[in-house]
């Protein structure tokens, strides 16, 4: 009797493995749909012509729907920005880090509170000021004042020559 | 309906069950007293039901994808067949299901015919099935219109233009149809709108399919009513549901077959061209579903005449409880019905074929016959085979041949036999 019943929940057991992989089989091409699509990923990189930004000047180009800024610094920006003491910044990174070639400052224009697009050239650092609840940002995209938790972040980038940045 | 108290045994389920009694729903579900002998012809309502669910699921995911925009839809089509993950999967369950589909429910109206499921007490159920099965034809036309290849732009043209048969008004109607001249844009995106909801309109027609059913129960294959519960039912759970179970995963084989080996093989090459206002395909067919009442549209000469004829073959089966007048329900205790029943099982298959031939010659002369045959089976031979046929012994109960000793014993058996067809 015992042997019985112990080959009926092996036969149950396996059933039920069985269709929980099938079940998941089917179940996974409806959610994985919704992920980004081949044509989505085929824009996931971007390049951009660089050679027309005077210092001083910001671009903003559309990635992966979203804007980058990028900035050609003048000597002060860059000067500013590498002077400030880690101990002062609420998220501590170094501007060398974050801007390799420091002329050229890639950054991506997304508050990192709510996802807002901060404005060039405002706020107490003569960085970035995010209009949506008030955060500073310096010369270096780094939060200084404000609700935002982080520093504005820096996309992967390199220089495919001197004037073509290619983004992603 | 066995109409015992039920009562949830825990305190919280008590509670929920005394304020929505969903909990005596689902007891009155698995506790269903059914026949004992039903074959596996029965199996096909809860294939249907998997059927819908799977159509509506996919179509969902479809319809995250889909563009319904005359300049856009047929790219977007391709979208999902190339570039969405698992996007050709998805739109194969979803074509190759509508065919699925309608395999199961003429598999389910036949059986209906075969066992006189349609008759008293069940006439409500069935006209509630007839009216699914017409929501599933317009369904099925509407969402082959979407992809907006050749096919679905002349299918809709003609479908349409059926209505400027209509004395008067038809030309007006068609224009209202379309939202302008021809097919277009607002043809489109209407046609989009109506394909979405139609399938929650069935769904909802079936859970009145299957309420009406449980007032009097399942007819069986020797058609007698039944005692229920008694030694002749068996409940719901386990029993039915795990024959229903296995009969479904040998219909999603087929039904995988389909959607994994030969995808396109009941679909037309030319709804892969994208919709020309300016050309008409040399060949225009519709789906393979269709194709009977296609026959009978094109085989009567007049165009008025063509449409009345091609919607009364389909509404004719509403009237269907009341023109066999017959009292014994399955065919097995029928023997001249059982013949004609097969006989309209042929003609409808030789009409699904002429259908798909040109209309023309031979093929004009085989679809005419076919098609008087049609009617004459319905309005001639089974009103009157209910008063001249000669029915053979219905036992009493499901249990009686075997356990009785009946004389009806060999009526039973040719049940089996038909099984094995």
């Amino acid at each position: 009797m015992e042997k019985k019943t112990k080959r009926r929940d092996f036969l149950f057991t396996a059933t039920y493995a069985v269709g929980a992989v099938g079940a998941g089989a089917v179940i996974w091409p409806m959610i994985d749909q919704m992920n980004p699509d081949a044509s989505v990923k085929a824009l996931a990189s971007t390049e951009v012509d660089v050679s027309a930004i005077n210092p001083g000047k910001t671009i903003t180009v559309l990635w992966r729907g979203k804007p980058v800024f990028i900035r050609r610094r003048t000597s002060e920006e860059i000067a500013e920005a590498r002077s400030v003491k880690l101990e002062d910044l609420k998220h501590p990174e170094k501007d060398e880090d974050r801007a390799k070639n420091p002329e050229w400052l890639v950054m991506l224009g997304v508050c990192t509170h709510l996802g807002c697009v901060p404005l060039d050239q405002k706020g107490d650092y003569n960085g970035w000021f995010c209009p949506c609840h008030g955060s500073h940002y310096d010369t270096s995209g780094r939060i200084r004042k404000g609700p935002a938790p982080t520093n504005m972040e820096i996309p992967e980038y390199k220089f495919v020559d001197a004037n073509i940045i290619k983004i992603g | 309906m066995s109409e015992h108290e039920y009562t949830p045994k825990s305190k919280v389920g008590k509670w929920f069950n005394d304020r929505l009694p969903l909990l005596t729903l689902a007891n009155h579900l698995t506790d269903y007293p059914t026949p004992k002998n039903l074959n596996y012809w029965w199996t096909f309502g809860g294939i249907l039901t998997f059927c819908l669910i799977t159509q509506i699921v996919t179509g969902l995911v479809l319809a995250m994808h889909y563009i319904a925009h005359a300049d856009m839809a047929f790219q977007s089509v391709e979208h999902i067949m190339r570039d969405v993950n698992y996007g050709w999967l998805i739109r194969y369950i979803h074509a190759n299901g509508a065919s699925m589909f309608f395999l199961a429910v003429y598999i389910h109206i036949f059986r209906s015919l075969f066992y006189g499921s349609y008759k008293s007490p069940r006439e409500i159920i069935w006209i509630i099935g007839i009216i699914i099965y017409l929501l599933m034809m317009a369904a099925a036309f509407l969402g082959y219109v979407l992809p907006w290849g050749q096919m679905s732009f002349w299918g809709a043209t003609v479908i349409t233009n059926l209505f400027s048969a209509i004395p008067l008004v038809g030309e007006g109607i068609v224009t209202w149809l379309w939202g302008g001249y021809s097919v277009d844009n607002p043809t489109l995106t209407r046609f989009f709108t109506l394909h979405y909801l139609i399938p929650f309109l069935i769904l909802g027609l079936v859970v009145l399919h299957i309420w009406a059913l449980h007032v009097p129960g399942n007819n069986n294959p020797i058609g007698i009513d039944i005692k229920k519960p008694s030694k002749d039912t068996v409940p719901f759970h386990p029993y039915i549901v795990i024959k229903d179970g296995f009969a479904l995963l040998m219909f999603m084989i087929v039904f995988a077959f389909f959607v994994f080996y030969t995808p396109n093989i009941l679909g037309h090459a030319d709804n892969y061209i994208e919709a020309n206002p300016l050309v008409t395909p040399a060949h225009i067919v519709p789906e393979w579903y269709l194709l009977p009442f296609y026959a009978i549209l094109r085989s009567v000469p007049d165009k008025l005449l063509g449409v009345i004829a091609m919607l009364s073959a389909i509404l004719i089966l509403a009237a269907l409880p009341w023109l066999d007048t017959s009292k014994i329900r399955s065919a097995v205790f029928r023997p001249l019905y059982k013949q004609f029943y097969w006989i309209l099982v042929a003609d409808v298959l030789i009409l699904g074929y002429v259908g798909a031939m040109p209309a023309e010659g031979i093929y004009l002369l085989i679809a005419r016959i076919a098609t008087a045959y049609y009617f004459l089976h319905f309005l001639v031979i089974l009103p009157v085979l209910g008063f001249k046929e000669r029915t053979t012994p219905v036992p009493l109960s499901i249990t009686e041949p075997i356990l009785g000793g009946s004389p009806n014993l060999a009526a039973v058996k040719k049940k089996d036999s038909f099984k094995d067809q």
